[in-house]
């Protein structure tokens, strides 16, 4: 009894170690890891008895058909939801973050951390736009945008509930901050005027943005005049001219950020530097790729969470379906598995013959999970709200990293799940095993 | 009832698989417990007995927009108000971004409309007459280890002060309770005063956040809401009052559609969960074929057969979700006391409890169906003789 307590603890701190390598290995030592497998596989003696002894599991799948879909399909259950859930986490990170540049900075009240939580009154706003680090267009103006953020209450499409939309008043210099921004239908706004552009991911979700529709914003009638694309959270926004929408909202002549372009990014520690030596400015400065990064962190890491919680749990759920399926498996070749033994397979061979089987299993249900994630929710829209309490609208993203990962899962889920039936049917006195019916 | 260690004996017939079994279904119910546990924390977030009997004005551009103060004496003169408060967002943090939580300037009689706030008639007093007094939830206290005299700085985030700072400072000289412990939630909370707030800030003196109306009938509560609405019709602060329930369930769905993304994992585990039970007991009546028609010589008739199989599968099922559903429970308790409210989380109550059990039992039916059939139209000749 001792014994076969302390061969147990044995294995089981044994698979431990390859488990924890499986999925904290990148993934080109993992394919390097198969590799070697493969290798040893063709040229050993008892790799090829393995490769053989494998051969012969793989034929007799078909007769246990029930029984090998349950790794299978727990397996694509787990890969699935994993998949999918990091694929939220990543749609809205990468949302976020190419809305963010290194020669690009977005300037702050001191202490805000968002923009509708910032006020920048007109004087430093025009301080700022002169520092020296900053762009100058054709024209000699410097590209600075003087922003204002509000939040207007728009009812999302085919409901009546009202959801927070981000409205983003502009200074003229926001084409030239904005390059990669398109427009696709209509025109841009005309300054002065109340018209608004609308991101294209704001047109699918809201209600009343079309071209040509009218909006009541704080009581005044605003126009829809055009749609941009501009592949960023920026494409969930309302556009229009700041002055005009500081005129809406009472602003006065204060604004909720400034963004700039730098004349290179080696040049943001000397604003920063400029910004904060100067004491008529109480102002704060970060790159924008700095500042977007600090808006999706912690959701991301909260949607992390959750999948890895999610998966583990699914995941012991699964190794134990995995760890039947496979026990019975071994059980039903008893006789099989004896005869090669007695006809001079060693053991090893053995149990790397039922561990790959197991681990093709496992695969297979990787690939059908990580599939069926693709499948459904590649590109699949959501919103939440955002660090300036309004809709970021984004895309689910089933990246090959994700499935990657995912498959890194079932390997390991497979391995478990293989191991110990594998040392099983190696540790059967063959006597015995050749007697069983 | 006397075939139970029948069933019994039939279920532990292979230890292993019964157990891994086990094991997996309590894997499934472990994460059904806790992940509705977060779902209902969601939308339970307002759906308070109080919450009915109170609205919440807001201004209409979007509830980040403050309204004048004046206001406050013309919603208290309208009909069927029985008190008015008022509130507004601070936004402050306390050391470190991470370390979020609400906090809010309030009006005086703020804890009288929110009566669910229990703060001991001391305390209370001693609120009513500290200017820079603030009061915190005892999840809250408990986090930080703040006790009653302790100084909190706030770094602001929208509100400096006159001279510039960004730093306030409060003395605290209250710790609140809610009975109530499925709204602990409600805990991750700090109020001062209103007044002290307007005096020092930089900007927007005068104004509010929102008010907060208690009202004697909930029955009333569209008439009130219009009327209140009524009184800043076409001003240039109109406002949207709503009951509070309303207004925090239409902020839970701006966040995610938290009930679609359990929905589908959970549709997911328990596919994947029917399968595996499903080919377990499959298996288990496979190997008992000659033991089920023994049972049938001996004159067991095919309904008995079929309740016997199926009352295994059940059981399977039940002792599984019941040893999942606690583990759910203990890991909730564990989670809801050493991270207070940061993660919303509901106690497993009754709720969730008689849920699970009748998936048990569903699940058990129908994981058991096929085997069961099959057992019931076992030919005894054949099966005895290995067919």
């Amino acid at each position: 009894m001792v014994s076969k307590i302390g061969y147990a603890v044995a294995v089981i701190a044994a698979a431990i170690v390859p488990v924890v390598a499986l999925v904290a290995l990148p993934a080109w030592a993992i394919l390097a890891g198969i590799a070697l497998l493969i290798a040893w596989l063709a040229i050993t003696r008892s790799g090829r008895q393995a490769w053989s002894a494998t051969g012969v599991a793989i034929a007799t799948i078909p007769q246990r058909l029930g029984s090998s879909s349950v790794v299978v399909i727990g397996i694509a259950g787990v890969v699935g939801v994993l998949v999918a859930l990091l694929a939220m986490g990543e749609g809205f990170r990468s949302t976020l973050q190419q809305t963010g540049r290194d020669d690009t900075a977005i300037v702050l009240r001191a202490g805000s951390q968002t923009e509708i939580n910032s006020i920048v009154e007109h004087d430093s706003a025009v301080v700022v736009a002169q520092e020296p680090q900053i762009m100058r267009d054709a024209h000699g103006q410097p590209i600075a945008s003087p922003e204002i953020v509000v939040a207007a209450a728009i009812p999302k499409k085919g409901t009546t509930v009202d959801a927070n939309v981000e409205i983003r008043g502009v200074g003229a210099e926001a084409w030239e901050l904005n390059p990669q921004l398109r427009i696709i239908a209509g025109r841009r706004f005309t300054p002065g005027l109340r018209e608004l552009i609308v991101g294209k991911d704001a047109v699918r979700e809201f209600a009343h943005t079309r071209i040509g529709s009218k909006l009541v914003l704080n009581g005044q009638p605003w126009t829809v005049v055009g749609e941009f694309d501009s592949g960023d959270s920026h494409d969930s926004e309302l556009w229009a001219d700041t002055n005009v929408v500081a005129t809406t909202y009472h602003r006065g002549s204060s604004v909720s950020s400034v963004t700039v372009r730098l004349r290179n990014p080696r040049l943001f520690d000397a604003l920063k530097a400029a910004i904060a030596s100067d004491p008529r400015l109480k102002l704060q400065v970060q790159t924008t790729r700095t500042y977007y990064n600090a808006q999706s962190a912690g959701l991301t890491k909260a949607i992390r969470i959750l999948g890895t919680t999610v998966g583990l749990i699914m995941g012991i759920g699964a190794v134990f379906g995995a760890l039947n399926t496979m026990y019975a498996a071994v059980a039903t070749r008893t006789r099989e598995i004896a005869t090669l033994r007695a006809i001079g397979f060693r053991g090893v061979p053995v149990v790397v013959s039922v561990l790959i089987e197991t681990l093709l299993l496992a695969l297979a249900g990787g690939v059908v999970g990580a599939a069926i994630a693709w499948a459904l929710f590649d590109n699949y829209t959501a919103s939440t709200l955002g660090a300036n309490f309004s809709q970021v609208v984004f895309e689910f993203r089933v990246t090959p990293q994700l499935i990657g990962q995912g498959l890194k899962w079932a390997l390991a889920i497979g391995f478990l799940g293989g191991l110990f039936p594998a040392l099983r049917a190696a540790r059967m006195p063959v006597t015995q095993g050749l007697r069983e019916l | 009832m006397k075939y139970f260690s029948l069933v019994w004996s039939a279920l532990f017939r292979r230890k292993t698989r019964t157990l891994f079994t086990l094991l997996s279904i309590m894997a499934a119910f472990l994460l059904f417990g806790l992940l509705d546990s977060v779902r209902g924390a969601f939308a339970n977030a307002g759906h308070s007995v109080v919450g009915a009997s109170r609205l919440i004005t807001i201004s209409k551009v979007s509830f980040m927009f403050a309204l004048p103060k004046s206001l406050y004496m013309r919603i208290q003169s309208v009909p069927g108000v029985a008190e008015v408060t008022y509130a507004n967002w601070f936004g402050g943090i306390y050391q470190d971004p991470k370390n979020f939580f609400a906090n809010e300037a309030v009006a005086p009689n703020f804890f009288d409309v929110y009566s669910e706030f229990k703060l001991p008639a001391g305390e209370l007093r001693a609120f009513k007459e500290t200017r820079t007094g603030a009061v915190v939830g005892a999840s809250l206290a408990k986090r930080f280890h703040w006790k009653i005299g302790e100084q909190i700085p706030l770094e602001a985030t929208i509100f400096p002060q006159n001279g510039g700072s960004n730093t306030w400072t409060f003395d605290l000289v209250g710790i609140y309770h809610v009975a109530n412990r499925r709204e602990e939630s409600q805990e991750d909370a700090m109020f001062f005063h209103w007044k002290y707030f307007d005096e020092a800030r930089a900007f927007g003196r005068g104004d509010v956040g929102w008010y907060i109306e208690k009202i004697g009938q909930p029955k009333e509560a569209d008439r009130i809401a219009q009327a209140i609405d009524a009184i800043s019709a076409n001003s240039d602060h109109e406002t949207k009052t709503q009951s509070e329930d309303a207004f925090q369930s239409s902020f839970v769905s701006q966040f995610a559609d938290i009930g679609l993304i359990v929905g589908s994992i959970m549709g997911a585990v328990f596919f994947t969960l029917i399968l595996l039970t499903g080919n377990t007991m499959a298996q288990a009546v496979r190997e008992r074929i000659p033991e089920l028609a023994i049972l049938k010589t001996i004159g067991f008739p095919n309904r008995s057969v079929l309740a016997l199989v199926l009352a295994e599968s059940v059981l399977l099922l039940t002792l599984g979700g019941v040893a999942g559903l606690a583990l759910a429970e203990f890991a909730v308790s564990v989670i809801r006391t050493r991270l207070g409210a940061q993660i919303p989380m509901l106690p497993v109550g009754l709720a969730i409890w008689l849920q699970g059990l009748a998936l048990t039992v569903l699940i058990g039916l129908v994981v058991g169906a096929l085997p069961a059939r099959r057992g019931m139209r076992l030919r005894i000749v054949d099966a005895l003789a290995g067919r």
